[in-house]
């Protein structure tokens, strides 16, 4: 069994290797195997040769090709899937508030565009 | 409304003391993560984001109210001297002064292309840095310290100027450090560069 963080979600799937099966890759990446390559919504990115095993898809891979760094333990136990900084900066330029969902004090999960129709006034802070 | 993100790693205990004793009455989240920092490129605390009514941001990540002045600081007693101490609350009054006349009027809004303009732009270092914290902060948190710590000096080595992540590791590491003498040292480093470079109002 292997951990697969992406910035909002921790995944255990079954692996070899980097290899996920099409259906743990779409739900760890959001990107669906197809004859093409990876697809999501009306894009494509062929996959790099030898990434596609047995309808297996080397996430690590496919995730380098689509520009986002993979961090892993030297075991290959845990990968950390980051976001391309191309996606980042698009997002950030283009000026819509990123949304979250993160849980209060009490633990109850809240999400900024609850708050749609307020001025927010979003800083943060530590202990540290 | 007011929104507040503790970027706490060790989790929502380690920040309760402070959200209780504010008694506040708007949203206080822990972020054990730091998502808010990957989402918003932010490198320091406490910087504040600025979002109006249609969820867009109008002003982009900046220092909140805070100043450099704390880096003349009486190690021995903890103290400002009163001119400076002046001067920080000052900036703090005129930054909060600032957002109750956007709350008010809409004042200190930026452009559109202004705003874009100050968005801090993400690297692939940058990028990298945040996917190697995340990992670091997963392994501290399921006991591999060692594992994580590795992870998390790669992610400070690739975004030196991220306060946040080096501070957080080092408060992970041991709490106290991310305010001692290595701290310091690395505050005394920037040389004529701000810590906390000064809003733009």
């Amino acid at each position: 069994m292997t951990v697969i963080l992406t910035d909002r979600a921790e995944h255990r799937v079954t692996t070899v290797g980097t290899f996920l099966s099409a259906a743990d890759a779409e739900r760890v990446t959001g990107w669906t195997l197809k004859p093409e390559g990876m697809c999501r919504d009306e894009a494509c990115v062929p996959l790099p040769a030898g990434a596609v095993r047995g309808g297996a898809v080397d996430v690590a891979a496919f995730w380098r090709k689509l520009g986002g760094p993979v961090a892993a333990t030297g075991a290959g136990d845990v990968l950390a899937l980051g976001a391309p900084a191309e996606s980042r900066n698009a997002a950030l330029e283009g000026l819509e508030a990123p949304d979250f969902t993160l849980p209060d004090i009490d633990g109850v999960p809240r999400t900024l565009s609850q708050l749609r129709g307020r001025k927010v006034f979003m800083a943060t802070w530590a202990s540290w | 409304m007011v929104v507040a993100v503790a970027e706490e790693s060790r989790g929502g205990d380690h920040a309760r003391s402070w959200i209780e004793a504010a008694k506040s009455d708007y949203w206080q989240l822990i972020d054990t993560d730091h998502l808010v920092s990957d989402l918003y490129n932010l490198v320091n605390v406490p910087q504040a984001i600025w979002i109006d009514e249609r969820g867009i941001v109008v002003r982009p990540p900046e220092s909140a109210g805070s100043t450099d002045h704390f880096r003349r600081m009486d190690l021995a007693t903890r103290t400002l001297a009163p001119d400076d101490m002046a001067a920080r609350l000052a900036a703090r009054q005129a930054y909060l002064d600032a957002v109750r006349a956007w709350v008010r009027t809409g004042k200190h809004a930026l452009p559109a292309v202004d705003a874009a303009a100050r968005q801090p732009r993400v690297t692939s270092e940058i990028a990298e840095a945040r996917a190697r914290f995340r990992l670091g902060v997963w392994l501290r948190r399921h006991g591999r310290a060692a594992e994580g710590d590795a992870e998390m000096a790669e992610a400070s080595r690739l975004h030196p100027e991220s306060w946040t992540i080096w501070r957080q590791a080092a408060d992970l590491d041991e709490v106290g450090k991310a305010s001692g003498p290595q701290f310091w040292a690395r505050v005394k480093a920037l040389g004529d560069k701000h810590y906390y470079p000064p809003a733009r109002l």
